[in-house]
């Protein structure tokens, strides 16, 4: 039995998150819609906070609530990436959700809430807290996707990510329930023991639907359907969040579930993963290619780039999980930098949406427009920056252990997305100026900076990121 | 300084001068003509720190020298730099070609003056890491990563076409490259690390050779270019601005012979022995149909690409030829193509700033009023042709006695190329050169200016001087070369004896 405090110490960042969203919600009731702007920014710090509380020595592995919820070195690395991910959005959003006139308080609240359920679902060690934190990180989402009420594609966004939302925790559910049945108990932990004789039918069928649902979440070929509806229609900054924090989180979860509870099921499990990583690298390069809204564009971007993570899962070793790591830390800076630019650029009233409208910004924003193309080269994986990386540490441990085809698709078809890519940055250096853009505020710009100059610098200092990765991966197994 | 040696000097060098140059603000001519000095100076003291580099090399010593070494990306994936006589002479030949494109674009470049010469120093920093790299995922990212700069160089700068010849020689070379990446995947899961005098000296199945040498081949062969991955070069050659022609024609097709003679021929020996035939048939298919391409060409620039072709089969064919003569004339050949055709295409770029048309049918009877430029030409075409007395012969002869050693039909064709060459080169000089000067538009054409002789007559300088003293390219090279071709030779011995042990 641990005691109270241990408890506390291991669920410190959620703690602060529950209570600073409880607090923020109360503020925002009594203030009314007035006090949005310190709102937010007491939401941020409040974020800020818990990911500094994530770096307090805390030594091994914590395993409390009955073996629910499990603090590791793998479950403190990637609540550091939602974290960032949310924090980043939220700081993304300020400046756009005031000009749309759409800032409520609720908003920052809901993101709070959202990524407390990201940290549950980071930490579940069973089946019970995977779908707490994974319902509650989903609901938020919900909202926040028809946050614009009275936009009707947002509305449309929103209720379309709810309705197939709902679907696939159905299928999670269902899948949970024939675990629980075929293996008695819930946990993780107990699970790959009761699987370890072989599995029977039954347990196959638990598993395709689990992995379904979570790959619903992770917007992985064949259920990615909603991804490009709700990135175009949501907000541009909620779309930066989805595109960054959750998917922290559901590819957390997955290769947690996989490598803790699924060892015994290894062909079957592999079988499924190569199939959706196959299938979303493919989708991902090839239907992006006729995207003219960025917004969607960036949709399949994110289903490739989904992709090209699993292929780091498929071999299910330590050194796999490491590049999935560092792939999921890359993405997340290019997410968040690419977000940044296209918020940052307005022409007039309106913000930039279509690739047609960046046309000619090398010479009106040279700065930016060559921030941006970095982020695209980084995207299509181009040496030497970040994104080449990100690809170095998912296909070598793939080549390692001997699944060269998926490789060599992989890398093909990466090259059939870098055609898009460099599309992107023709229309920015190669074609004639369109129209003027009108500058932004400094937070935006600021992001842009940060996450370019990581991008365009990883090489030379690589170190920080790879051995927080690494120790995260060890503890995994 | 700082425990880093002299190469990372040299890689970091045009680094500095490029950060220099976008610290500088705006866009008016006072701030141009800064950037342009910025970038002369810059690199003069990149050729200069080499020229140290090259004094400190010691030529008798056949392994890599210049040594460095940190850990990078893990303890077995290193930040290793060194050269040796294969690759010293491409540092060089890199540094010394580009004041020459900084020069060439002096007047010829007036929109984004800054972002050119940046996008031209961060390309030299990448080539030059490419030949001094010492480990192969850090010689992968400086190989790759020189497509980003040479993209924006051919999209911003190029011509008409440039948007499709820039997509083309990106998405062309990318693919080739990537499964190279695989390769080296492999690789690193058999020898357990990237370092590539530790991988020289490991012994990979011949079975597995076989898979790594193709895909190593596919990323080189495109780069080359070989027939019939070719057809990226002309349309880059064409649309690129004339310093990406001189960089692409002189340095970056060179990787692709650099990267034969650094990993496939001594790292898969077995691979290389199987594959020769592969690559001499398609040495000659290149030597001789793109010789008959480029007679039919009515673009200078694009007769000029495909006889780069023509003189890369010869390369390649020396390479495999795999002896001694044969691999000393093939990085002859290639330090000499540097010179002579980054030379033709100055040449091109000279009458392209006058008239702006590449169009053969527009020129005619130019000696008449530009007997300096006429002579400059003459001499460069003569030693694309490979005339002896001219570098160009050097390494054609060389070559094809080598070949000659490993498979006599072999030499036979090729040796019609360069009849071939002759043919075309003279060809293209008559129509531009001689006639008689009869169209208006030429009727007052300058001949070359101050800045155009300083351009051309240091590289007519070393093509004859070269032409008739080959030692000090041939002695630099020897040393290493000859360790090379000996290794080659045990391995292969060795897999024999194997191969008798087991019957």
């Amino acid at each position: 039995m641990n005691s109270l405090s241990f408890e506390l110490a291991h669920t410190l960042p959620e703690l602060i998150l529950v209570c600073g969203a409880l607090l923020l919600l109360m503020m925002g009731a009594y203030k009314g819609t007035k006090g949005d702007w310190i709102i937010s920014e007491l939401a941020i710090a409040i974020l800020g906070i818990a990911f500094l509380t994530l770096f307090t020595k805390l030594d091994g592995k914590a395993l409390i609530w009955d073996g629910a919820f499990v603090d590791d070195a793998y479950a403190r690395f990637m609540k550091g990436l939602a974290l960032v991910g949310a924090l980043v959005s939220l700081l993304l959003s300020r400046e756009y959700m005031a000009r749309e006139k759409i800032d409520q308080f609720e908003f920052p609240v809901l993101i709070l809430l959202s990524t407390t359920g990201m940290l549950m679902l980071i930490s579940a060690q069973n089946l019970i807290g995977l779908y707490l934190g994974l319902e509650l990180m989903s609901l938020a989402l919900y909202v926040v996707a028809a946050f614009h009420r009275d936009n009707v594609r947002a509305s449309e966004a929103g209720l379309k990510y709810f309705v197939l939302g709902s679907l696939s925790s159905g299928m999670l559910l269902y899948g949970s329930s024939l675990l629980y049945g075929f293996a008695g108990t819930v946990s993780f932990v107990g699970i790959a023991e009761a699987l370890k004789g072989g599995p029977s039918i039954g347990v196959i069928f638990a598993l395709v639907f689990v992995l379904a649902g979570l790959a619903f979440k992770m917007s992985m070929v064949p259920f990615h359907m909603w991804t490009p509806d709700v990135y175009e229609g949501a907000p541009t900054p909620v779309t930066a969040f989805f595109a960054s924090a959750p998917k922290m989180a559901a590819v957390a979860i997955t290769v947690r579930i996989i490598i803790t509870a699924f060892p015994g099921v290894m062909m079957q499990w592999q079988q499924i993963i190569v199939f959706i990583a196959l299938l979303s690298m493919a989708l991902g390069s090839f239907a992006a290619i006729g995207q003219t809204n960025l917004k969607r564009l960036m949709a399949y971007s994110s289903i490739g780039h989904m992709g090209f993570a699993m292929v780091g899962l498929v071999p299910g070793t330590q050194a796999g999980v490491y590049g999935v790591l560092v792939y999921m830390a890359i993405y997340l800076t290019m997410t968040l930098g690419t977000f940044a630019a296209l918020l940052s650029m307005r022409i007039g009233d309106r913000y930039v949406e279509n690739i047609a409208d960046l046309a000619g910004l090398s010479r009106s924003r040279g700065t930016m427009a060559f921030f941006v193309a970095m982020m695209m080269f980084s995207l299509a994986g181009i040496p030497p920056l970040a994104g080449f990386f990100a690809k170095l540490y998912v296909f070598q441990p793939a080549i390692q252990a001997g699944f060269y085809w998926l490789a060599v698709i992989g890398v093909l078809l990466s090259v059939v997305s870098t055609f898009y890519y460099l599309r992107i940055v023709k229309v920015i250096y190669f074609d004639e100026p369109a129209e003027a853009f009108s500058p932004v505020h400094r937070e935006v710009t600021g992001v842009l900076w940060v996450a370019t100059m990581l991008v365009l610098l990883f090489w030379v200092w690589p170190a920080p990121i790879l051995d927080a990765a690494s120790a995260a991966a060890r503890s995994l197994f | 300084m700082f425990g880093f040696g002299i190469l990372s000097g040299l890689i970091l060098l045009p680094l500095v001068g490029a950060a220099f140059i976008l610290a500088l603000r705006g866009d008016s001519a006072p701030v141009q003509n800064n950037a342009r000095w910025a970038a002369i100076i810059t690199t003069l003291a990149t050729f200069i720190l080499s020229l140290v580099a090259w004094n400190r090399f010691d030529i008798a010593n056949p392994g890599f020298q210049l040594l460095e070494q940190r850990t990078w990306l893990s303890e077995t994936i290193l930040y290793k730099l060194g050269v040796d006589g294969i690759s010293m002479p491409f540092i060089l030949l890199t540094t010394f070609l580009m004041p020459f494109c900084i020069l060439a674009s002096w007047h010829s470049i007036e929109t984004r003056v800054r972002e050119y010469m940046i996008a031209f120093l961060v390309l030299e920093t990448l080539m030059i890491g490419v030949f001094a790299a010492l480990d192969v995922v850090l010689f992968y990212v400086f190989f790759e990563g020189g497509l980003i700069p040479m993209f924006l160089i051919i999209g911003i700068w190029g011509g008409k076409r440039r948007i499709y010849a820039s997509f083309k020689f990106f998405l062309y070379t990318l693919a080739g490259s990537l499964l190279m990446l695989l390769a080296i995947f492999v690789m690193y899961g058999v020898a357990g690390t990237t370092d590539i005098t530790v991988l020289l000296k490991t012994h990979f199945d011949p079975s597995i050779q076989k898979y790594l040498w193709l895909a190593f081949f596919a990323s080189f062969a495109v780069k080359m270019p070989m027939w019939p991955v070719h057809t990226w070069l002309p349309d880059a050659h064409v649309e690129a601005p004339t310093a990406g022609s001189v960089i692409l024609a002189g340095i970056l097709l060179k990787m692709g012979g650099y990267g034969f003679l650094r990993f496939s021929v001594p790292m898969f020996p077995d691979a290389s022995q199987y594959f020769a035939p592969l690559v001499f048939t398609l040495s000659v298919i290149a030597i001789i149909y793109t010789s008959l391409v480029a007679l039919v060409q009515e673009d200078i620039k694009k007769l000029i690409a495909y006889s780069s072709v023509a003189h890369m089969g010869f390369v390649t064919m020396g390479i495999f030829a795999l002896n001694q003569q044969g691999v000393q004339g093939a990085v002859f050949q290639m330090v000499s193509h540097g010179l002579v055709s980054g030379a033709l295409f100055l040449c091109v770029g000279v009458v392209y700033d006058r008239m702006h048309t590449r169009e053969i049918a527009a020129y005619g009877g130019l000696v008449n009023r530009m007997p300096l430029y006429a002579v400059a030409m003459l001499i460069f075409t003569m030693a694309n042709v490979g005339l002896p007395g001219t570098s160009g012969f050097v390494g054609e002869f060389l070559t094809l006695m080598g070949a000659y050693k490993a498979n006599t039909w072999v030499a036979f064709f090729a040796t019609t190329g360069v009849i071939l060459s002759a043919a075309y080169a003279l060809y293209l000089y008559r129509r531009v050169i001689f006639g008689v000067l009869d169209k208006p538009s030429l009727a007052d054409i300058q001949d070359l200016d101050r800045r155009e002789l300083v351009l051309l007559v240091p590289l007519v300088v070393l093509t004859i001087y070269y032409g008739v003293q080959p030692g000090p390219i041939l002695d630099a090279c020897a040393a290493s070369v000859a360790l090379l071709v000996k290794n080659f030779d045990a391995a292969i011995a060795a897999t024999k004896t194997a191969a008798l042990a087991l019957n």
